[in-house]
């Protein structure tokens, strides 16, 4: 088996398929990059399983899970204004997180540099919108770096330290979701170990680094002027890049994977039009822009989400009076999802009619596939917690979703979680259903990981202003959503066992009067506890407990006595009630055409969690199975 | 040549990601440009993982365009007909493992189980092969996706990579007792 950790230090030159996100951390690795930092949020976490596979005491630097992208930021710049070349990274909406922060950092004189990896996400395979995280490179005047393949992410990782620490400023490096996720060979040059300088830098002369009152204009000032040589840089640094095919009428403009996408398109394309391929987004090289203009009758700007490209270049098209028709945005659809080899496709042959042969249309619409939502796994305690939840609560109550596995929660059957927006806006937006309202009970839902990432300041509220709402705390051990990172109550970080910061004694600091705690599976007793919470007035709390069973499972399937049990349905006994696979709803109960329930052992773990809902008592205890073959 | 584009799918959790990064490994190391990308959500939680592998010089893109895959490979019925309506080129090549993990609506009683005969069925008005695969003497459900391989790799369903290339892409991602256990089911499947 090839070695990940090996590969990733590796001095001698070699060439080897890799994800985007592992070929982040090479680069890492040969820039001399000291410090990094992150919360898990997709797309970005194989990063962190990247770095994981170094084994820390040959880490060339230091890692950790922060609480929260804002904290992350905070521990990055930290260490960058010491000297040490840093980064961050995180998933698109993490930038919300980090942006108090963040917007300040282009101020700053940040001597050893700073690498802000951002994890957008087009298409929102797994976020809660598809944000177009190049505004915010331009509300904070930050240069931002796009790749479009694994192999350019590794480069441009290079590219945007260098930029860093010549200008002192921060860099971001914007990612998408199939651009982190995207595999190829990538041909690695041999690397010189970086003697590491532990010298504790900070030196106030270096600064400013209070931003107030009438420092804050000399700051701007510098950033502003620092844009202006990062767009300089941009020209000459070989980032962007000319596709010339000949053709003076017709020209693209484009960046990322969309750039991939068009060259896919254009294999059936005989005038294949010429390419401007940005690799910087912001600044863009208005010089090369300007050039590429006036080289073309007519250009077609390729840029996925907004248009914060297409702006920038009609203004310049505009200032300058350059001849030339532009088109960029024209329906709603072009605002929205990834720009895959289809979209483009569809995108050109509005432009250009003539440019690609018209595709084959479907001579037969097939029988559709029924939908498939994501589940809650089998075992899973937050099924029971639904279960047992929905029955204490009347159906005129509001229930509060957060973001987390237990999100899932909103779907039938459960449909407990109503409104969802971001990571630890429960308590918050429940406080303000309570206001005025003494008839519908509000209950918000509040995961583990989250309490600390973002979920303290709306509970404190709760506290502080008296609000009469009842938190469900899903508490599974772990950031199971985003591949079981630990946080600051499991027990470990990402480099050792440290002490657990208990989640009931953090309430009880804080005041809550009123905590019940329950294992999940007990659902009678949870569903009692939550009937008296609910009546408690004020701010009460149901520590709604259960290990995450996908990752006990995958720790138990490891061991070599591992023996596979599941439950059964007795046939004599089952009444067809249909409350296993109606209402709790395990996706291990199959019904066949005539409505009988059994059992899917690919799925089924032999939790036995589902046996108490049975009405007829037809689910038996979760027994071995043989061993197949 | 034009590109040679594998669509892979299944339920988060039958080991999509292993299969689909051994064939782009046994691509490579049968001396083929590869490419490729996984799409998997919110995967862990029973939802849809799908991988796409491309293979040739005019490959650029990691996605493969609509309908423009030569061969969809599925580990399950419901993604095997779901990917073959949106992925598989008309004459193309499905194979599937014949397992079924019901989604939700199934479940529910609101819509049908898709069976073996409809996957046929709309496989033949497209002019489509559908190889299903069923091996009831597998040591472990989480090996549906080597028996898959195994017949991938013994049909010859990916033009120029042979049963070495495969071997060698195992070895590159495993070790001890999985890459035995897994070695040894694609062995004997290779026999059988």
């Amino acid at each position: 088996m090839k070695d990940m950790g090996e590969m990733l230090l590796r001095e001698e030159p070699f060439e080897e398929i890799m994800m985007g996100n592992t070929a982040l951390v090479r680069a890492m690795v040969e820039a001399g990059t000291r410090v990094v930092t992150s919360y898990p949020g997709s797309p970005t976490p194989e990063i962190a399983t990247a770095i994981g596979s170094i084994p820390e005491d040959r880490r060339p630097f230091y890692f950790e899970f922060s609480t929260n992208e804002k904290v992350a930021t905070e521990v990055a710049y930290g260490a960058a204004v010491n000297g040490h070349l840093a980064t961050v990274f995180f998933k698109s909406v993490g930038l919300n997180v980090a942006a108090d922060t963040f917007v300040q950092l282009s101020l700053m004189n940040i001597i050893g540099g700073l690498v802000v990896i951002l994890g957008d996400d087009p298409g929102a395979n797994s976020s809660q919108n598809e944000q177009d995280n190049r505004h915010l490179a331009r509300m904070s005047y930050t240069p931002m770096l796009e790749p479009a393949s694994p192999a350019e992410a590794y480069a441009f990782y290079l590219k945007a330290a260098e930029l860093s620490r010549r200008l002192n400023m921060p860099v971001i490096l914007r990612m998408t979701t199939h651009i982190c996720h995207a595999k190829e060979k990538i041909a690695f040059p041999a690397r010189d170990p970086i003697q590491p300088d532990n010298t504790p830098r900070f030196d106030r002369k270096n600064g400013p680094y209070i931003p107030i009152a009438a420092l804050v204009f000399p700051m701007k000032t510098r950033a502003l002027m620092n844009l202006d040589k990062a767009e300089q840089w941009g020209v000459s640094a070989g980032v962007n890049r000319v596709v010339d095919h000949g053709n003076r009428d017709r020209g693209i403009i484009t960046s990322g994977l969309p750039f991939l996408s068009l060259l896919d398109v254009l294999n059936a394309a005989t005038a294949k039009p010429d390419i401007l391929k940005l690799g910087m987004v912001y600044p863009a090289a208005r010089a090369m822009i300007r050039k590429f203009l006036y080289n073309h009758k007519e250009i077609r700007i390729l840029e996925e989400l907004d248009n914060t490209l297409e702006n920038e270049i009609k203004a310049l098209a505009f200032d300058e009076g350059i001849p030339v028709k532009i088109t960029g945005k024209v329906a709603l659809d072009d605002w929205l999802d990834e720009y895959t080899p289809d979209k483009v496709y569809t995108l050109l042959q509005d432009t250009w009619t003539d440019l690609v042969p018209e595709r084959m249309g479907r001579t037969q619409e097939p029988p559709p596939a029924p939908l498939r939502p994501a589940q809650m796994c089998p075992g899973c305690g937050h099924r029971s917690a639904f279960h047992a939840i929905k029955q204490a609560l009347a159906a005129t109550d509001i229930t509060v979703a957060d973001i987390g596995c237990h999100t899932l929660g909103f779907q039938e059957p459960y449909e407990m979680g109503e409104l969802l927006m971001c990571m630890g806006a429960s308590t918050g937006m429940g406080s303000g259903l309570s206001l005025f309202n003494d008839s519908r009970k509000v209950v918000v839902f509040m995961g583990d990981s989250t309490f600390f990432h973002a979920g303290l300041p709306g509970i404190i509220n709760a506290l502080f202003n008296n609000h009469n709402i009842t938190m469900l705390l899903m508490e599974n051990g772990t950031t199971a959503m985003t591949g079981h990172q630990d946080h600051a109550a499991s027990g470990r970080n990402f480099n050792e066992t440290v002490e657990k910061i208990p989640l009931r004694q953090v309430l009880e600091g804080l005041g809550v009067p009123n905590i019940y705690e329950i294992d999940t599976y007990q659902q009678a007793r949870l569903q009692e506890l939550v009937e008296t919470a609910v009546n408690d007035g004020g701010f009460s709390v149901v520590i709604a407990r259960h290990p995450c069973m996908l990752k006990f499972m995958r720790q138990q399937k490891k061991k070599p006595a591992y023996q596979q049990r599941a439950v059964a349905v007795d046939q004599d006994t089952c009444q067809r009630v249909h409350e296993c696979v109606e209402v709790f709803a395990c996706p291990t109960f199959t019904r066949d055409s005539e409505g009988r329930v059994t059992i899917n052992h690919d799925l089924c773990i032999g939790d036995g969690s589902c046996l108490q809902t049975c009405p007829a008592k037809a689910i038996t205890s979760p027994k071995p199975i043989e061993p197949r073959g | 040549m034009d590109a040679f584009n594998i669509y892979l799918a299944g339920v988060g959790g039958q080991g999509i990601g292993l299969l689909s990064e051994i064939i782009l490994r046994a691509g490579d190391h049968a001396g083929l440009p590869v490419k490729g990308v996984d799409t998997h959500g919110l995967a862990q939680r029973g939802g849809i993982v799908k991988s796409q592998i491309r293979m040739g010089r005019d490959a650029h893109a990691p996605l493969i365009a609509e309908r423009r895959a030569d061969l969809v490979v599925a580990l399950e019925r419901h993604e095997a007909l779901r990917a073959m309506n949106i992925a598989l080129k008309d004459r193309g090549t499905l194979i599937y493992y014949n397992a079924v993990w019901q989604p939700l609506d199934v479940r529910l009683g609101r819509d049908p189980e898709v069976s073996v005969e409809m996957l046929q069925a709309t496989a033949q008005a497209r002019d489509i092969k559908a190889i299903p695969v069923y091996d009831p003497e597998l040591p472990d459900a989480r090996m549906q996706n080597i028996a898959l391989l195994a017949v991938i790799a013994k049909s010859e369903l990916v033009p120029g990579v042979r049963l070495a290339d495969y071997t060698r892409a195992m070895d590159d991602l495993m070790a001890g007792r999985m890459l035995a256990t897994n070695r040894a089911v694609f062995e004997s499947r290779l026999a059988g």
